[in-house]
């Protein structure tokens, strides 16, 4: 026996080796993935609640600071895509090429929309005076802020700047990357017609990226939004 | 490529529907409910669960998949879990 067959021997584990999970490997790296991506935002909603409950006054009341309709809008942008995401799943499942496409696209026009309406909505709050630090002296928000104290939450205007623009910021550059990953996949894989009813595991592995994104904007909308 | 176990594909433009009523009924019962805050913190909370649900098995089809991936997505959910619970207690106590 040689001596790379004798390494190689003692290299086996002495018991017979067994099926995994019965998934490819990239889709399990990406569950995985979402896994870190789990414990990630946990982290942050967690330091939210504890900023939020731990604070010595009252945070804003909703809809005073941030606006609703916009976000609620863009909620709307998200879940469609979402939908998008996964028809065009359904689609290469079954072999369709031209809904594929079609559906593929909507979804990075939809993501795409999500960060725009978000840096539209960053500009407008910037712009009114809300910053990650508080309130900007002498802006609107702060004038208003000073004639009501205890609906503005002015005690805690900085707390409340920091932990909106960490939570949403980190959620977006999210968006930002499975835009850029998609709008990768559709150039190079998804218009040159390279996914096939047999192979298109891009499709699902950026997918389960894409709706755990989706999944995240609406638990960060309920509390960052309307509690 | 599709390792889930076989299906049909779910309704999706249902779900969709789903998800588009749940966030027009969070949003009237955050603006226009007359209810106690804790109770509207409570009812918001599991309108969002739900919405994060219906998303997580049908879009990313958790419902139709094996077991054994099943608990790979459900493994971090108790540890975040806790992270909060522990979290908390800095408040309470």
């Amino acid at each position: 026996m040689t001596h790379a067959a004798v390494a190689a021997s003692a290299m086996r584990p002495p018991f017979p080796a067994e099926r995994g999970v019965d998934v490819y490997n990239k889709k399990l790296g990406m569950w995985v993935f979402l896994g870190s991506e789990v414990m990630f935002f946990t982290a942050l909603i967690g330091s939210y609640v504890i900023l939020r409950f731990g604070a010595p006054g009252p945070w804003a009341l909703p809809g005073k600071v941030l606006n609703i309709p916009v976000t609620a809008f863009n909620t709307f942008l998200l879940i469609c895509s979402s939908v998008s995401m996964v028809k065009a799943y359904a689609a290469i499942a079954n072999g369709d090429q031209k809904w594929l496409k079609i559906w593929f696209g909507l979804t990075i026009l939809c993501g795409a929309g999500f960060v725009s309406v978000q840096a539209y909505e960053y500009t407008h709050l910037i712009h009114h005076g809300f910053l990650p630090s508080g309130y900007r002296d002498g802006s609107e928000l702060a004038e208003l802020a000073a004639a009501n104290p205890v609906m503005y939450g002015q005690a805690v205007a900085g707390l409340y700047g920091s932990t909106f623009f960490t939570m949403t910021g980190f959620h977006g550059f999210h968006v930002t990357c499975g835009v850029i990953s998609m709008l990768y996949l559709y150039v190079t894989r998804v218009l040159p017609g390279k996914y096939t009813k047999d192979d298109h595991a891009g499709v699902e592995v950026v997918g389960l990226y894409w709706h755990f994104v989706d999944l995240v904007w609406i638990i960060l909308f309920t509390i960052v939004y309307l509690i | 490529m599709d390792t889930a176990q076989p299906h049909k594909h779910p309704n999706y433009l249902l779900i969709w529907l789903y998800l588009f009523l749940l966030t027009v009924a969070e949003l009237g019962l955050a603006f226009e409910l007359p209810i106690s805050r804790n109770m509207k913190l409570i009812l918001l909370l599991f309108l969002a669960v739900w919405k994060a649900l219906l998303v997580a098995l049908f879009f990313m089809h958790l419902k139709f998949e094996r077991w054994n991936l099943r608990i790979l997505a459900i493994v971090p959910l108790p540890l975040a879990a806790i992270l909060i619970l522990a979290v908390i207690t800095e408040h309470i106590w």
